[in-house]
């Protein structure tokens, strides 16, 4: 198969202006992967800098609650920055020390892989600066303000929709011009080849992880794993662990939105989406676009889930029937996570949640002998506002309105 | 219509020192301007003309183009009507020699086979496609060749002299040179380093050269004269109709060209 090609998905359709600059970077990230060293190392910095290996929790309350299967939860909101995010960049920022680079740049919707790219630059003393839709900082300003004091550069895109997307041709933009000294880091297992397969590659950690941790935990392999699917780096880093275990079924769940039906989603992979294929952003997946191949509006209650495409591994895995699709509502979402949080005492990020919202349908129907596991990919914690929001709290509401008050009169 | 652009273009360099490309965003700000604007460039005596297919990705355009793109797409244009209205300039200036610039996408949704054969059947020359480097383009190159029309390929200041020679066996027509590093619009400056590059592009094939990527004034134009076959007019038309019409196209137009 054509190198970059997962079936007749991926490719790297990228301007002539950064030919070298993907030689270069295909180069040092094969010379990286080739070299056992390399890995050694990057699971040294997780281990010292970030929170690996995170825990697999057995959800002991859940289970009984729904009375089926086993319920595990990969912990990745416990890793460093909040969400599996880090994982990549902390990957990304090991090859480009190596390729010499002194400045990285990033694409963020709800602003974590932001976020955690500045913190890789702060800790790698890389210059920094990160594209976001306009919106979206409008959306998400506590994650602007965190990753502005982390030194990073924060530019908000005007154009388009003014969301994930706007920032990504934003970033290549910039990238089309300042490649010498510059590594687009980006943060999903999207984008032109090598990109889909090294994020994989670095986000392989959860899946190596929960693999040993539900053998220990359970005995023997889950029969099911759940993650949420946005552009889909989470749900490959944990799917690498059980991929050649045919008995290991596996769950992507995309953002339903409003529901399928209304048109105002963010799912691709689910009959009905209306996704069809496509060839944008350097790379050949199944788009949410119009017939004459316009990018449309996606809409969900998680800003890291609102994104028209879709890895191309994913899509292979799907159309291979190695992975099965499905989509959960806002609202159910944000069912899920109150369950979640009243029942175990976590607090699952609302992207997260969708993954929570399949397992929990899927659960009771299974025997109290099988067990599954969701991918937990990041914490709800720190995305207050937002969730607050989503919950129209109103104590939250007045908290709000009075510090707002004390601002404008102070 | 079609017929070989690499040899058409050669024969009109031997009139003139240099050629010219302009470029203009379909349905910006409207299909009637861009009409006007196009009987100008044709009056004024251009050689090709790009006529660029809006697209809501375009990744390689800056914000002048991107905006353009944009705009027109929220007006509603098709790619339907783009095609029609090519059909409509091809047939009112046969001087001139049409090509459609355009994201992959667009190529893609409508069929590449099918794209193709109606780029050809309206009676333009070739494609432009930036976001399609020969690696993924084989079927796009091999159908745009048997149907005699010009798959134009780039060269960049990032381009090793193999990749040229790699590039350029692989395209037809002419090699559309961008100037500099960055996106559609900047400045480029008209320095030695962008002699030598041009010297490179040079050695590396016997296709015309076009240049193009911040040329905005005569001074541009007369410095590439002996160093390229065709100068390209992109951005700077787009402001130009913005901030004075139309109209400002034609005396614009002839104000580049340098004679022999």
């Amino acid at each position: 198969m054509k190198k970059g090609y997962y079936g007749q998905w991926g490719g790297a359709f990228i301007p002539e202006v950064l030919h070298a600059t993907f030689a270069d970077l295909n180069k040092a990230y094969e010379q990286a992967r080739a070299d056992a060293s390399f890995w050694q190392e990057y699971v040294e910095l997780m281990g010292n800098y970030s929170c690996r290996p995170t825990p697999l929790t057995f959800a002991e309350n859940l289970t009984r609650h729904f009375g089926g299967a086993r319920i595990f939860i990969k912990r990745e909101d416990l890793n460093h920055t909040g969400a599996h995010k880090a994982n990549n960049v902390m990957g990304q920022g090991l090859l480009v020390r190596r390729m010499g680079k002194k400045r990285v740049i990033a694409e963020t919707g709800a602003g974590q892989h932001g976020m955690a790219t500045a913190t890789m630059a702060a800790r790698f003393g890389f210059a920094c600066t990160i594209y976001m839709g306009e919106e979206d900082v409008a959306r998400q300003r506590p994650n602007v303000f965190w990753m502005e004091k982390l030194g990073a550069t924060v530019v908000p895109v005007t154009d388009g929709s003014r969301t994930l997307k706007d920032a990504m041709n934003e970033a290549f933009r910039d990238w089309v011009a300042s490649m010498d000294d510059t590594h687009y880091v980006i943060g999903t297992v999207c984008g032109p080849h090598p990109f889909p397969e090294m994020v994989a590659w670095f986000q392989s950690i959860i899946g190596q992880e929960a693999r040993q941790q539900i053998l220990k935990q359970h005995g023997r392999l889950p029969d099911r794993v759940y993650a949420c699917v946005g552009g889909g780096s989470n749900a490959m880093g944990i799917f690498q662990g059980f991929l050649d275990e045919p008995g290991v079924e596996l769950v992507g769940v995309e953002a339903g939105g409003e529901g399928i039906a209304t048109g105002r989603h963010a799912a691709r992979m689910i009959e009905g989406s209306g996704a069809t294929p496509g060839v944008a952003q350097g790379y050949k997946t199944m788009f949410l676009q119009s017939p004459e191949g316009q990018m449309l509006d996606t809409h969900s209650i998680a800003a890291g889930l609102d994104y028209v495409g879709v890895s191309p591994i994913l899509v292979d895995l799907g159309e291979r029937g190695r992975v099965r699709f499905a989509a959960a509502t806002d609202r159910e979402v944000i069912e899920a996570l109150s369950l979640t949080m009243r029942s175990e005492g976590i607090i699952p990020a609302m992207e997260s949640a969708h993954a929570f919202v399949q397992a929990f349908k899927e659960a009771p129907a299974m025997s109290p002998d099988q067990a599954i596991i969701i991918n937990m990919s990041g914490r709800g914690d720190k995305d207050i506002f937002t969730i607050a929001h989503a919950f129209d709290d109103p104590s939250w509401k007045d908290f709000i309105v009075k510090r707002a008050a004390a601002y404008s009169i102070g | 219509m079609s017929g070989n652009l690499e040899h058409e273009l050669k024969q009109r360099r031997q009139q003139k020192k240099i050629l010219l490309m302009t470029h203009l965003v379909l349905g910006y700000p409207s299909l009637a301007i861009n009409r006007e604007v196009i009987r100008q460039m044709a009056e004024a005596g251009v050689d090709c003309i790009e006529l660029q297919i809006p697209f809501s990705e375009p990744i390689a355009d800056g914000p002048v183009i991107l905006k353009a793109n944009q705009r027109s797409l929220d007006q509603g244009i098709t790619v339907e009507e783009c095609l029609r209205f090519g059909q409509e300039m091809a047939a009112a200036f046969p001087q001139v020699r049409f090509l459609f610039m355009t994201y992959y996408n667009i190529v893609f949704k409508y069929g590449e086979a099918a794209f193709l054969r109606r780029t050809r059947d309206i009676g333009f020359c070739g494609t432009i496609v930036a976001d399609l480097p020969p690696e993924e383009g084989q079927g796009y190159l091999a159908t745009s060749k048997e149907l005699g029309l010009a798959p134009v390929l780039f060269f960049t200041p990032t381009s090793s002299d193999e990749r040229m020679r790699q590039v350029a066996a692989q395209g037809a027509g002419f090699v559309y040179c961008v100037a500099r590093r960055g996106v559609t619009g900047r400045q480029t400056a008209f320095d030695q380093a962008l002699d030598q590059y041009l010297a490179r592009c040079r050695r590396a094939t016997a296709l015309p050269l076009a240049v193009g990527f911040g040329i905005s004034n005569r001074e541009d134009v007369a410095r590439l004269a002996d160093k390229a076959d065709m100068a390209v007019i992109g951005t700077a038309t787009i402001k130009l109709v913005d901030a004075q019409g139309p109209a400002a196209v034609g005396p614009f137009i002839a104000g580049l060209k340098v004679s022999l």
